[in-house]
């Protein structure tokens, strides 16, 4: 039983070590695929003035006056000895920058799932409990609001709104970490959060609808009804229970999603988090930057299903059994 | 196109007008407008109270801090108030003293002796002289420094320093434009114990105000400098603070949290609410459809001519731009203001447009590719379409390459392309701004498409010419010959939309996007 334990967890740890090393090479050689390099993004067309010794001086301060191999394996190898590389544009190391932004990332995806979670599962338990009738229509209606108004629009209006009629917009005070004044950080959460809550929840009420919908049916609620278990047991205790493993799988992925930082929400609310360095990175053809916080926010993917296996564990005495 | 604009059209942009739009509609409070045909200050009822913090909203950070490397828009315009230049542009873009007080043009026009300022320190308490001035342009000449105004000091032969108040510029020939052009942040003086990797982490210049830190994607802050030769700036400090989106600026504004911002959509720029003023300013930068007269069909004079007769500048404007700009010739600069009515068909002609196409021997029709940028700048793709569809009334059907920004700029470089949807920038010297262009030995010549003898000898003599008066005729006849020859569509320029508060005053919008004038800005 040890060993296979053992090899299931090191079959995961290899698989996972694959996906990074393909993560890797495939955003090492997209970047340089990209039309223009770091002279042309920073200079514009202003590089046409440049004579050939000032173009060759400023491929050595870029670093891309190596062949792709060697600026592969020294990113590579600098990597293992935990340099992510330097940002020539902020003139920081990126690790300084990265460990900067993942915990706003972080932040803001752990608020926007406690909201999709504290939305989409009552919602969905709510609409399964009478399908057909006016909460269910509700609910999916509220679903498909949820998938069908886009964040970028929400999150504009919103903070237009908000800032216009009531002078409310903390965001446009210059981001503050929760330790630095968690009431000012707080605020500035709130509304990217609502945002991307909001959308989340939509396939949390979906998946939540489904799930209990399906569990209801089965014959141990019908045992334990004819027992006769209290509602109120039975929907927390036996259906959503058993109905978690599904919103354990989505509320994972849109984690792992949401870890790979909201680009648009943190670009209008103004948040300094890992979607708008990658961002910022890629139109400034910073390829050390983007390179390693991909590499980063691959790492804290798979991080994260790793925990979701682990939570299936917990959660279902049948993983455990098998 | 000089100091590119990070502003740029986004994705997100269009919906997020249709939301901001609705709210406005709805009624919420809008700002105050003023147009400035000339550069005024703004608010400036009341003098600036002494101290203060004010918090200037922007898109993005500086890219570097290093004047001579700065191209970005933020960069380039933070560093104005950070670092000083020889000379300088005041509001009317008259060139005024700077770091030198006072200068002699020899009579040859080829040395240029500067009197320095006495008493200038360097930030760190460090004398400012002539060694200097040497120092600086001497590592702006050093092809290994990669500086971009390299060229600008490019006739510059040696440099004298007779004492360490005076420096002298010997030129190749006369440069009647040189003292214009030694206005940009890239031609910065910095101290000769500095270095490019001290100056990329702090700066040490010898402007009104000095890095006091700089947070990655979140803001610079900017304090008063102690050593500053002048009046001393009435703020404590200064905050660019990035909020990346323009909407979220004008949400910023309406809540009060920032004073200050220039925007490039005049409907965002609209929406800031309460307390606020938007000035709108007249640009030196044009919109053109570049034609590449040494490439394919573009070769023959007369396919031009069509081309330009058949476009209704007004129209496109109207139609892409909503009306916000105005219709210009090739030189953009007030002293220098080319006529947009002394081109061949002043108004749209499409009878004269089939007599050049008849020339051309194209009667029928000609087709042609025309390359336009994605996510460079606003109104790219709309002034596109609205060019081509007034072309396809007379016959020359426009293929858009949409090209995403780094290919457009690869292939601008390098004059790979017939012809180009264009936002170029402009300068308040003809020479300055088309110098680089059209001689066939400007560096900029390849992507022009266009070169000639007359045109050749028209900057060789604008270049000595030391009488306005003179000046102004040949660079009228620079214009002439471009007009006439339809090297280029020239269609208009546009306007810069500043938005300050009413707590504020002192600051001057200007027509080349200069942030100078925060030197004199304060709060009330």
């Amino acid at each position: 039983m040890q060993r296979l334990l053992r090899s299931a967890a090191l079959r995961k740890a290899a698989g996972a070590l694959a996906t990074l090393a393909g993560v890797s090479v495939f955003v090492f050689f997209m970047l340089r695929a990209l039309p223009g390099d770091q002279i042309s993004a920073s200079l514009g067309t202003e590089a046409a003035g440049l004579t050939e010794n000032q173009r060759l001086a400023l491929e050595a301060y870029y670093g891309i006056d190596q062949s792709l191999p060697v600026q592969f394996f020294s990113w590579l190898g600098n990597l293992f000895q935990g340099d992510l590389g330097f940002s020539v544009r902020a003139q920081q190391p990126v690790l300084d920058l990265t460990i900067a932004a993942l915990p706003v990332t972080f932040q803001l995806a752990v608020f926007s799932i406690i909201l999709a979670l504290g939305i989409g599962v009552p919602i969905g338990m709510l609409s399964a409990s009478r399908v057909g009738k006016a909460r269910d229509v509700l609910g999916q209606a509220l679903s498909l609001l949820g998938l069908s108004i886009p964040a970028f629009l929400l999150a504009t209006t919103l903070l237009t709104f908000f800032a216009v009629n009531f002078g409310f917009n903390p965001n446009g005070l210059g981001y503050k970490t929760f330790f630095e004044d968690p009431s000012v950080n707080l605020q500035q959460m709130l509304l990217p959060s609502l945002v991307l809550g909001f959308g989340i929840s939509a396939p949390i009420i979906r998946t939540a609808r489904a799930a209990v919908l399906e569990i209801r049916g089965q014959d141990f609620i019908r045992t334990a009804r004819a027992k006769g278990v209290s509602t109120r047991r039975l929907q927390f205790r036996h259906i959503l229970r058993n109905a978690l493993i599904p919103i354990v799988t989505i509320t994972g992925l849109q984690f792992g999603y949401l870890l790979g930082g909201a680009v648009v929400i943190e670009q209008i609310f103004s948040l300094p988090g890992v979607g708008r360095q990658v961002l910022v990175g890629i139109q400034q053809k910073e390829f050390a930057l983007v390179q390693s916080t991909v590499l980063v926010i691959a790492a804290s993917f798979v991080i994260i299903n790793l925990l979701t296996d682990l939570l299936y564990r917990a959660i279902d005495p049948r993983v455990r059994a098998e | 196109m000089t100091q590119q604009n990070k502003w740029s059209a986004r994705p997100v942009k269009a919906f997020a007008l249709i939301s901001v739009a609705t709210l406005v509609l709805a009624g919420c409070a809008a700002a105050e407008e003023e147009e400035t045909a000339a550069p005024t200050a703004t608010q400036t009822e009341e003098p600036a109270a002494v101290g203060g913090n004010l918090v200037m909203g922007v898109t993005s950070d500086p890219d570097t801090i290093f004047p001579w490397k700065a191209t970005q828009f933020q960069a380039f315009r933070m560093l104005e108030n950070v670092y000083d230049t020889l000379t300088a542009f005041d509001a009317d873009l008259n060139v005024v003293p700077a770091l030198a007080e006072s200068w002699e043009v020899s009579a040859d026009g080829t040395a240029i002796t500067f009197n320095l300022r006495d008493g200038v320190k360097f930030a760190d308490g460090s004398d400012f002289d002539s060694g200097d001035v040497k120092y600086s342009y001497e590592a702006i000449q050093d092809e290994a420094n990669a500086a971009v105004a390299r060229s600008t000091l490019g006739g510059v032969t040696s440099i004298d320093t007779p004492d360490a108040d005076t420096v002298v510029l010997n030129l190749a020939t006369a440069d009647v434009g040189l003292l214009a052009n030694l206005t940009g942040t890239n031609l910065a003086i910095v101290s000769s114990d500095d270095t490019e990797e001290t100056l990329s982490t702090t700066t040490n210049g010898t402007g009104p105000f000095m890095l006091e830190s700089r947070t990655a994607g979140q803001n610079v802050i900017l304090a008063r400098n102690p050593n500053y030769w002048g009046d001393p700036t009435p703020l404590d400090t200064l905050e660019f603070r990035v909020l990346p989106d323009e909407a979220a600026i004008a949400a910023a504004m309406s809540a009060g949290n920032v004073q200050l911002a220039v925007f490039s959509d005049p409907i965002t720029a609209r929406t800031v609410a309460g307390g606020v003023t938007v000035n709108t300013t007249p640009q030196l930068g044009y919109h053109a459809l570049m034609l590449n007269a040494r490439n394919g069909v573009m070769t023959d004079k007369n396919l031009r001519l069509a081309i330009s007769c058949s476009i209704d500048r007004q129209s496109v404007l109207d139609t892409a731009l909503l009306g916000e700009g105005e219709v210009t010739g090739p030189i953009t600069s007030p002293a220098f203001r080319s006529d947009p009515n002394a081109r061949p068909c002043p108004e749209r002609d499409l009878a004269k447009a089939a007599e050049y196409l008849a020339a051309a021997g194209s009667a029928d029709g000609i087709e042609i590719d025309v390359m336009v940028p994605q996510g460079l700048y606003a109104g790219e793709l709309e002034i596109a379409q609205a060019v081509a569809a007034q072309l396809a009334e007379a016959n020359i059907t426009m293929n858009l390459e949409v090209e995403e920004r780094g290919t457009y700029i690869d292939r601008w470089i390098a004059g790979d392309f017939v012809a180009a949807i264009a936002q170029n920038g402009g300068r308040p010297d003809p020479d300055g701004m088309y110098g680089r262009y059209f001689p066939s030995t400007g560096n900029l010549n390849q992507v022009s498409g266009y070169s000639s003898d007359s045109m050749d000898k028209l900057f060789a003599d604008g270049k000595v010419e030391s009488d306005p008066a003179k000046r102004k005729e040949i660079y009228a006849a620079v214009s002439a010959e471009l007009e006439d020859n339809a090297v280029w569509v020239w269609l208009f320029s546009g306007y810069s939309y500043t938005a300050t508060s009413d707590t504020m005053t002192g600051f001057i919008p200007m027509t080349t996007g200069s942030w100078q004038y925060l030197r004199t800005t304060g709060l009330k």
